[in-house]
């Protein structure tokens, strides 16, 4: 059909709310999009500047800038800022500005409550500022210095910015599962006559398994963190061993939730490259029912493999050779993804905007993080690896490429169909280059690091680590500047530039491309009638 | 502006370049250090193998994307092949991948499997030398349960330890080479973990329960780890050094430990009553290796996760609170029970400290008070 | 009252101010807790103030949902978005108990037989406790919170899992009744439910205050008492939600808002009524019985 129908449908809306309104009481899913963008942007930047403290801290070995609490306070809010804050709130503003435009729905299937689930958010983020300055105020009580695994009895030695903690986390869950429910209402009730679920588009297919994820496990989380809270101050002793309890049950719910959480982390940046890769090589997604087969595995086995990340703790022989052969299994459907984004690149007729350039350095550098991770898999080699700065270089490799570049990949992508005008794409292309080099070598040496035996969350180490920490923070100053340059793009981009025709990308397909650019306030109140073969 | 930029940078370049400069001469690796027991000899081979496979993969995805990004580009003028996904390869694909990997994952798990039979439980049905290993907030503990001695280990300050600072430690762990040692780790407060890369592997140490690994050191030498779980504030500072000597060397050392023990239990036992200068020197040295970490030899503490002592309300109050408070500690907090300290070793910290700094009480608190208060 | 045939294009609500007082009344809420939980005590009315402002969101929010419905906004397909979302939240909940499930078999059947020397670390008990002997119920080897008497299962349990068996068929009831369009079955079926359900929860008051006061069975009495009284405590705070819940259903139905083919309120209640039936059996079995 063509777009011009639902246009003149616009008819009826006069009440396009504007000012302070528009924003706060908002129900429509670009504007709510919008809104998970910036905010998923200003908290990669708190983030980011946490971490660019802990880098400088470690240049050297010594207690320069900060005191060890204040570090691990760093650490954990650095954490918490970017999972929680940035990344899965970017992947779900992607989700709310795309997926109705791509399924052919005239909003999300619930505009009320995807308004809540957003606004939690700045409240969470609130909670999160005040249980990391609380303690600087008098009576604040000490600083939270447990990394974001908040694992007892140390944080049950923290003062009451632990509380602030964990209610902020409830929050986020909160926030996340009123997002999951309302996307995969919307994914199932919402699609356009004619759009089958396997004719929908890999993006929505990656967040249905996303929000399903996060449905199962952030209620678990949910449920630990409160046990922490009632063993902090209400006598109870589940992760006590005077009272029978064992500090360790934290850990099988914490991971029970935290791995597939790096699922939920990784898999809207596949649904990203599901889309940058075809447009960009001119040739239909390679494997388009194995990737969806490949998803579901993931997203399945994930839940079942969770305490690979505590080897370490005391298990028998039975439970650490099955949870590592669960997780080396993992690299079967994860594998086939990385395959089928291959072979839909080979025998294209590629070109190399920033998207795709990030598309390609995604394939490489993710390969390389899920190598190291199946390396940790390993039981026995994990002892050695465990709690070293080697997993903080697994981690970085697959949560960077894997969900912050796949990230930055959608926002290119999709920036002149929100903004209505292109990118400078000259500029890109440098950020892309400074990103990526910055990247690789802040990280890069810190395998290096954890093989030689540096453990991760130190303040202070002896001068045998020094020349790789040393590289690691000079890249992490270039990587972190870089990151200025985007600001800049995604500014001048919105103020102006070249104007985007509705198609943007020569090869794109899809719904969204059909809509002009930008889309008015509300598109596709008819639905459209689907005929095309997707993908 | 730019101009400014870049001389900045220039810089910041150049002092890099002059502090790697000069550390370049401290020994750095860039891989696990060479192992000095057979188990950790295994470890370390699983590690190169998988570390070899996982190259190996690599390169291949790399060339693969690397051959498709200079042949199918537009600007070379491929033309997208449109039914590649339909072809029989493409129809097939989605099984043979997968065959091929998990014909890789099985090698590894196999050989992963393998190893871990050997490394994992500790051998049954002979005597192994136990050691205790207990974690402290921020020192080890070491329990000989054979002979009776214990030993305890803390980092040594920059000053006196030079380049080997988080490297070295008081009082080493002195384990024989030859002989099969079972460690029992456990913890006194938060989760740590023992972690001496050329033993075997880590291990983490849980409060109120008992983990256990094993080793059979196969060569002589000092071998340094530290603390691989985060356990707060000094978490950087819990390095674990073991001195690994000949049987005969390790019999002798154990003697002469088990001589001190006895001279210091003799020592606190004896009813003699100490003079204030006697405990106050005695109490200040015990006092900065004990309390000094939290407390700080100032006595400021650092508050707020840890209080001054100096002018604090319980060490200027009565005696008989200040005594319970170390000896039982607080529970929920940092502050640990010190009963396992002997009378005298209590009663000289807590005469020390109501005398130093700005505490003014006077007080001299004898051993036999402190027997009294337990 | 509603049908497709009417509604060529979908409905879409307008801007609402209600997720924003939401917002503000958790963060409000939440933050007088840790004030509270501390020891501050202004916290306690902040949480007060804070919990007034989200019942008045709650009574906002839904009011406009209700009107909405009434002045025949909805389409069939608005009605199945919240059937799902429903069903979902559902879900979540579900596994916000399989936490607190999963700890109690954890502790049970992993934890304690480590403390009393069996299993993989048996060695615990060698080294470190001599005299614990693993049993369930336990208040582990520190015997924390004293001497205390377990419940038993075939007391006010008993008849409480008879209460909401029974309560599960007067919803039943009270759904067959509507479908028949028969307001008087549907109301005296919601009001047995009601009755049904306060009953539950009088009767776990009860066996709570017996349990502090006559078996020293308290919140403090070790991994026993944590997980009694969190697993319990949690699903009798869903039944009174499921009370109130149901309240406001009655009024409804009173009002005639629900008829055969348009009453998703009342399913969600039910369906909800139903899970908090299904974990109660759960405890009952787990907690309770063995
Ligand atoms: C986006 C996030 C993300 C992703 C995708 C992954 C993916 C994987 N991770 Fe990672 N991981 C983290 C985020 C992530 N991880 C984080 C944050 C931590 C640390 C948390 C903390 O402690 O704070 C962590 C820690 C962590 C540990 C614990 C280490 C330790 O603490 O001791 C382990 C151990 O097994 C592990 C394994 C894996 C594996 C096997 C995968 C697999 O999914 C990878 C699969 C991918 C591939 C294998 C590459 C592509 C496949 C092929 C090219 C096919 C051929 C391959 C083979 C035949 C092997 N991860
Ligand atoms: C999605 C998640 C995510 C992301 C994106 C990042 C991004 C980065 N991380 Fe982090 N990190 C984690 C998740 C993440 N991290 C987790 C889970 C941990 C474990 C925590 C724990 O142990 O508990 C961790 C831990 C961790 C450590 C280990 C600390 C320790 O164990 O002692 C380090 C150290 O190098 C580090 C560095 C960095 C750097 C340099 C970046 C860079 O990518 C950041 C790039 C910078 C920006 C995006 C912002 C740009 C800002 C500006 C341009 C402002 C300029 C301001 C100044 C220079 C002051 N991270
Ligand atoms: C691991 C850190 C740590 C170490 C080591 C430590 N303490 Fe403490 N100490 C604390 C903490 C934390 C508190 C505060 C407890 C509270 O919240 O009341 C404390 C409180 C005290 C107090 C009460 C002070 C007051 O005003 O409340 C005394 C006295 C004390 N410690 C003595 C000692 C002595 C003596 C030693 C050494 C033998 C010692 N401490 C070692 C952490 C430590
Ligand atoms: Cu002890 Cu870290
Ligand atoms: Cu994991």
């Amino acid at each position: 059909m063509s777009y011009t129908t639902a246009i003149n449908d616009d008819a009826h809306h006069h009440h396009n709310p504007t000012g302070w309104r528009r924003w706060l009481f908002s129900t429509n899913h670009k504007d709510i999009g919008t809104l998970y963008l910036l905010f998923a942007l200003s908290m990669l930047f708190m983030g980011g500047a946490s971490a660019m403290l802990i880098r400088a801290e470690l240049f050297q070995p010594g207690i320069q800038l900060l005191d060890p609490d204040l570090y691990n306070n760093l650490v954990t809010n650095h954490a918490l800022l970017m999972i929680f804050g940035a990344v899965m709130p970017a992947a779900a503003g992607l989700a709310n500005w795309m997926i109705p435009l791509m399924i052919g729905a005239p909003d999300m299937a619930l505009p009320r409550m995807n308004n809540l689930s957003f606004w939690i958010l700045p409240a969470a983020g609130t909670m999160l500022i005040l249980s990391f300055v609380v303690p600087f105020f008098p009576g604040g009580g000490s600083q939270i210095n447990t990394g974001w695994t908040l694992y007892p009895p140390l944080s049950v030695q923290v003062g009451m910015s632990m509380d602030f903690l964990i209610f902020a986390i409830h929050l986020l869950g909160i926030s996340s599962v009123l997002a999951s429910i309302n996307i995969i209402v919307t994914l199932l009730n919402m699609r356009a006559p004619g759009m089958t679920l396997m004719k929908m588009p890999m993006f929505c297919w990656t967040w249905l398994v996303t929000a399903f994820l996060l449905i199962l496990v952030v209620p678990v989380l949910a449920g630990g963190v409160t046990m922490l809270l009632f063993d902090r101050h209400f006598g109870t002793s589940f992760f006590d061993a005077a009272g029978g309890g064992d500090p360790v049950l934290f850990q099988h719910l914490f991971w029970f939730f935290g791995h597939p959480e790096v699922y939920v982390l990784l898999l809207p940046s596949i649904g990203v490259l599901s889309h940058v890769i075809p447009t960009f090589s001119r040739k239909p997604l390679f494997g388009y029912k194995s990737m969806v087969g490949a998803m579901i595995a993931v997203a399945t086995i994930g839940m079942v493999v969770w305490a690979h990340h505590q080897y370490t703790i005391g298990m028998s022989l039975g439970a650490v050779s099955y949870f590592m052969i669960g997780t080396i299994i993992i690299s079967i459907p994860v594998g086939l993804m990385i395959f089928n984004f291959i072979a839909t690149m080979w025998r294209g007729a590629m070109t190399f905007e920033t998207p795709m350039l990030f598309a390609v350095a995604i394939i490489m550098m993710f390969t390389f993080g899920g190598l190291s991770g199946v390396m940790l898999a390993v039981v026995p080699a994990d002892m050695q690896y465990h709690d070293s700065m080697f997993v903080v270089a697994h981690f970085h490799y697959v949560l960077m490429p894997g969900a912050v570049f796949g990230l930055f990949a959608g926002v290119f992508y999709w920036l002149p169909k929100w903004t209505g005008h292109m990118y400078d794409e000259k500029l890109a292309k440098i950020f892309f280059w400074v990103n990526v080099i910055g990247f690789n070598l802040t990280f890069f040496p810190q395998h290096f690091l954890g093989l030689a035996g540096m453990p991760r969350r130190i303040i202070d180490y002896n001068v045998m680590f020094t020349e790789f920490n040393v590289v690691s923070s000079i890249g992490a100053m270039i990587f972190g500047f870089s990151h200025l340059l985007l600001l800049y793009i995604v500014i001048k981009t919105i103020r102006g530039g070249e104007k985007a025709t509705a198609q943007v990308w020569e090869g794109a397909k899809g719904l969204e491309w059909e809509v002009p650019s930008p889309p008015p306030f509300h598109t596709w109140e008819t639905p459209p009638s689907i005929k095309q073969e997707q993908q | 502006m730019c101009r400014r930029l870049t001389t900045i940078s220039r810089r910041f370049l150049l002092v890099a370049a002059i502090v790697s400069f000069q550390t370049a001469h401290a020994e750095y690796g860039i891989n696990f250090p060479p192992p000095a027991a057979d188990v950790a000899q295994e470890i370390y081979d699983i590690h190169m193998l998988t570390m070899q496979i996982a190259t190996f993969l690599l390169l291949i995805v790399f060339s693969f994307v690397i051959y498709s990004l200079y042949f199918h580009r537009k600007s070379r003028g491929y033309p997208a092949d449109q039914n590649f996904h339909n072809t029989w390869f493409g129809n097939w694909s989605w099984v043979m991948v997968p065959a091929l990997v998990l014909g890789i994952d099985l090698t590894i798990a196999s050989n992963a499997d393998t190893v871990l039979k050997k490394v994992w439980e500790v051998p049954k049905g002979e005597k192994l030398m136990d050691v205790k290993v207990t974690g402290h907030q921020w020192w080890w503990e070491f329990d000989y349960l054979d002979y009776g001695i214990k030993v305890e280990s803390r980092y040594i300050p920059e000053e006196k330890s030079g380049d080997l600072y988080l490297r070295e430690v008081d009082n080493r762990l002195v384990l024989p080479t030859g002989t099969k040692i079972r460690f029992l780790h456990t913890s006194a407060d938060v989760l740590h973990a023992f972690w001496v890369p050329e033993l075997a592997f880590k291990k983490d140490a849980i409060p109120g329960y008992v983990t256990e690994t094993w080793s059979e050191l196969n060569r002589e030498g000092v071998f340094r780890g530290q603390c691989a779980e985060l356990c707060g504030t000094w978490h950087s500072r819990m390095p674990l050094v073991v001195e690994s000597v000949p049987p005969e060397k390790f019999d002798a050392w154990v003697k002469q430990q088990q001589a001190i023990k006895v001279a210091a239990a003799e020592e606190a036992s004896s009813s003699k009553a100490w003079s204030k200068n006697e405990l106050i020197t005695k109490g200040k040295e015990l006092y900065e290796t004990k309390c000094g970490a939290c407390h700080q030899a100032s006595g400021m503490g650092l508050p707020p996760a840890f209080p001054a002592l100096n002018g604090s309300a319980i060490v200027n109050g009565p005696v008989a609170d200040h005594l319970k408070i170390v000896i039982n500690g607080k529970s929920g907090t940092a502050m640990q029970a010190w009963g396992s300290l002997n009378d005298l070793e209590i009663a000289a910290i807590v005469t020390y400290e109501r005398n130093a700094w700005d505490n003014k009480s006077g007080d001299v608190v004898q051993p036999t008070d402190v027997k009294q208060a337990r | 009252m509603s049908s497709t045939d009417q509604h060529t294009t979908y409905f879409i609500p307008d801007p609402s101010p209600w997720p924003i007082i939401g917002m503000v009344s958790l963060l409000v809420t939440l933050f007088g807790a840790v004030l509270a939980m501390n020891g501050v005590v202004v916290g306690k009315f902040i949480v007060f103030g804070g919990l007034l402002l989200f019942a008045y969101l709650l009574f906002g929010w839904f009011r406009d949902v209700i009107s909405e419905n009434l002045s025949d906004k909805y389409n069939a397909q608005v009605d199945r978005s919240f059937r799902m979302g429903m069903f979902w939240f559902i879900a979540s909940e579900v596994f916000f108990f399989l936490a607190f499930f999963g700890a109690l078999f954890y502790i049970r059947n992993i934890a304690l037989p480590w403390l009393g020397g069996e299993g993989y670390l048996g060695a615990t008990k060698e080294i470190l406790y001599n005299q614990f002997e693993s049993a369930w119920p336990s208040h582990g080897p520190g015997q924390l919170g004293g001497e205390f008497i377990p419940m038993g299962a075939w007391g006010i349990p008993a008849i409480n899992t008879f209460l909401l068996l029974s309560s599960g068929a007067t919803i039943t009831w009270a759904h067959w009744g509507l479908k028949q369009d028969n307001q008087k079955t549907l109301v005296r079926g919601l009001m047995a439910t009601i009755a049904l359900g306060l009953l539950f929860v009088a009767f776990q008051a009860y066996e709570y205050i017996h349990a502090y006061e006559a078996l020293n069975l308290t919140l403090q009495s070790g991994v026993y008492g944590s997980t009694f009284y969190m697993l319990t405590g949690f699903h009798g705070f869903h039944v009174t939600m499921g009370a109130i819940m149901l309240m406001a259903i009655l009024g409804r139905s009173m009002k005639g808002h629900f008829s055969a083919h348009n009453h998703f309120a009342f399913e969600a209640v039910a369906w909800y009524w139903h899970f908090v039936d299904v974990v109660w059996l759960g405890l009952f079995i787990f907690v309770y019985w063995f």
